[in-house]
């Protein structure tokens, strides 16, 4: 397996320290989800550091893409509002050398092949740890799908957090684990994101089976959108992330209602004992 | 049989990476995790069908007594005597059941689909040929049947959304992005990806993720298959050059396929040009595209400087896709096929020509390779007959041209 060697050069905490604390003190790490450039670049940088004060313990920074086939309505609403108010991929990582400058919550970088294969692979993989990233998540690229590409973002320095579903099968599920690190993050149910009121109610047996054959901590996402299930999530997982909710709260009241709503989340998640 | 050009094998893991989910560095399987488990358990159920008697059996019985094969091979002896050269033959893929060549593939993956215990198909379509060839699988089939289709489409394509109706089918409109066959791609994959136990996706060309492409192509050979045997039978020889038009590329795959080993026969396949390369206006990825990810697929794409997909322009809507099928990309690249360009403006010259000359009204995505035969054909047929791929019928396009050409009143 590969450890996280992402920020042995520097004094930033790595994912792998977010988990190890949270393992020790029994507290899940919240994950939201902030869409770079949503609704435009100002927002979506003051979005990432009230993400930070409210709770966040590690941060996806999601570059939009035209063409978002795993996300649902809301993230995709999201993405093309981003990319009409002129977002980038040099633009997002802008955006996370501004935050980096008064904050350290580890991010990780959540978007779809092809923006980073125009921008190469090795070259993508190199500006984004100068810009402060942890980890890298490509939606379109499953584990093995690649070998080459997945190995440049390991040798390059980035946590590679892969993806699991509740269609992979057991013995794909160890395969998938060797190759990531950071964390892996478990599809909670089968669908694109959205907000769902009713979290699957077997996923308790779900994450069981999974954690009996992967050592990495598990993160728990695509439907979480209350208070109640974000404890419930963080009280069987070792992460708990909030994607659709989050962007909607911003729809609706800002930054503010945003920063309001990851409060609520982090409160029942420490309340959850 | 028609299949038997596969070289899928399974090793029932991780095949991505395995040499038969590419041709060259193109292809493969770029997709969301929660697909999968599907695209193995139909690599499997595909590898299991081509080695089962009873499933070729019952393929080719479907050709041959529903879709009405093996299609005609005609001669344009007119079309010759305008081009100044020949012959010039034409392979009538516009006389199947529901007129166009995709009927074939969709019959061969709803054998597919029941085979895997399926009952619930989904599909994209742009002109709605697909949509409407799907369709029509799942009504003989008994199978559920839901097709997206860009909003901007159903509008422009009423009557095919009325067809679709009547066998059976719900359609519906997708409204995201360029409100075209892009978009009606993406949300076919967003639905199979929430319905993926019960759901089959019958994707409609050589594209998408491992093990489609390789798929649809062999059930699309049956077209080169019969080309092949026609053409040494009436001529005695193979021909010097086979012409078909590539959107996504289901059709020119089809046909290519049993030439690639001849290397003699040269294999053109022809893109829509739009408004022109220049104005940025088309659907000619591998003329102007770049290598790319798409639909789970590494492929020529239009795309922009920050790796945003290009919306694609095209008179026909079936060729408006912005990507194509990544075995053209590998042939394009090998050197084994040659890809140009017409314009909308010639592909409605070459619509009209035909049917004045052959009586024969082509799809307008078919036209397109009519127009360049009409400019080419001499130097196509200097070395021997020519084979052109008329994909599918143009009664669909006739109320477009209509209003295209300023005679919408008519309609």
């Amino acid at each position: 397996m590969t450890e996280s060697v992402s920020s042995a050069s520097t004094r930033l905490p790595t994912i792998a320290d977010v988990f190890n604390r949270g393992r020790e003190t029994g507290r899940a790490a919240l994950i939201p989800y902030v869409c770079a450039g949503f609704p435009d670049a100002d927002t979506s940088l003051a979005l990432l550091r009230e993400a930070a004060e409210a709770g966040a313990d590690v941060i996806e920074l999601g570059i939009p893409f035209s063409d978002p086939l795993a996300d649902g309505p809301t993230i995709q609403r999201a993405a093309f509002r981003a990319l009409e108010a002129g977002m980038t991929v040099n633009g997002a990582l802008t955006l996370l050398r501004q935050f980096r400058v008064d904050h350290d919550t580890p991010v990780v970088l959540f978007t779809y092949l092809n923006p980073i294969h125009r921008y190469g692979m090795d070259r993508f993989v190199e500006a984004a740890r100068d810009a402060g990233a942890q980890g890298l998540l490509i939606t379109d690229l499953p584990a093995g799908a690649d070998p080459a590409l997945e190995s440049a973002v390991r040798t390059g320095g980035l946590d590679l957090i892969r993806l699991l579903a509740p269609t992979t099968t057991p013995a794909r599920v160890s395969r998938v684990a060797e190759g990531g690190s950071g964390f892996l993050y478990y599809i909670s149910r089968t669908g694109v994101t959205g907000a769902r009121t009713e979290l699957r109610t077997e996923l308790a047996r779900e994450v069981e089976a999974i954690r009996a054959r992967v050592s990495l901590p598990l993160a728990v996402g695509f439907g979480i959108s209350t208070p109640e299930q974000a404890a419930l999530v963080g009280g069987l997982a070792d992460g708990v992330v909030v994607g659709s909710a989050l962007v909607e709260a911003v729809e609706t009241g800002g930054v503010e209602a945003g920063g309001a709503f990851l409060r609520s989340l982090r409160e029942a998640m420490d309340r959850r004992e | 049989m028609t299949t038997s050009q596969a070289h899928t094998h399974s090793d029932g893991a991780d095949q991505a990476a395995t040499s038969s989910a590419r041709f060259g560095p193109f292809g493969g399987r770029y997709v969301p995790e929660t697909l999968i488990a599907a695209l193995d358990e139909l690599e499997e159920a595909y590898r299991e069908a081509l080695s089962d008697s009873d499933f070729s059996d019952e393929f080719q019985a479907l050709l041959r007594d529903y879709v009405g094969r093996p299609s005609p091979l005609t001669r344009a002896r007119r079309l010759e005597s305008e081009v100044g050269a020949g012959p010039i033959y034409l392979k009538r893929e516009d006389l199947n059941h529901t007129g166009a060549h995709k009927i074939n593939n969709t019959i061969g993956q709803a054998l597919l689909a029941r085979r895997m215990g399926k009952e619930r198909i989904i599909a994209e379509t742009g002109a709605g040929q697909h949509g409407v060839a799907t369709a029509t699988a799942c009504a003989l089939f008994d199978l559920e049947c839901v097709v997206y289709m860009g909003a901007e489409d159903v509008e422009r394509q009423a009557l095919n959304v009325f067809r679709m109706e009547l066998l059976g089918a719900e359609v519906r409109p997708v409204d995201s992005g360029t409100r075209t066959l892009k978009d009606a791609t993406n949300e076919a994959i967003r639905d199979w990806v929430t319905r993926v136990e019960d759901t089959h996706y019958i994707i409609g060309s050589v594209v998408g993720p491992a093990p489609f492409p390789r798929l649809v192509r062999d059930f699309q050979s049956v077209i080169g298959q019969e080309a092949r045997e026609q053409i040494l039978e009436l001529e005695g020889r193979l021909p010097a050059s086979v012409v078909a038009c590539v959107g996504g590329g289901s059709n020119a795959m089809g046909i290519f396929h049993p030439f690639v080993n001849d290397a003699d026969v040269r294999l053109v396949g022809v893109e829509a040009a739009g408004e022109g390369i220049a104005s940025g206006h088309h659907s000619a990825s591998l003329s102007a595209g770049r290598p790319g990810v798409l639909h789970g697929a590494m492929s020529y794409l239009l795309q922009d400087e920050d790796g945003q997909v290009a919306p694609a322009h095209s008179i026909s809507a079936g060729l408006d896709y912005p990507g194509v099928g990544p075995e053209h990309s590998f042939l394009k690249d090998s050197g084994r096929a040659h890809y140009v360009a017409v314009d909308d403006e010639r592909a409605l010259a070459g619509f009209h020509r035909l049917a004045e000359l052959e009586g024969i009204i082509p799809a307008l995505e078919t036209a397109h390779a009519v127009a360049y035969l009409l400019d080419e054909g001499p130097r196509e047929a200097r070395e021997g007959p020519v084979v052109l791929c008329l994909s599918g019928r143009g009664d669909k396009d006739v109320a477009h041209v209509a209003r295209a050409e300023g005679r919408g009143s008519l309609l």
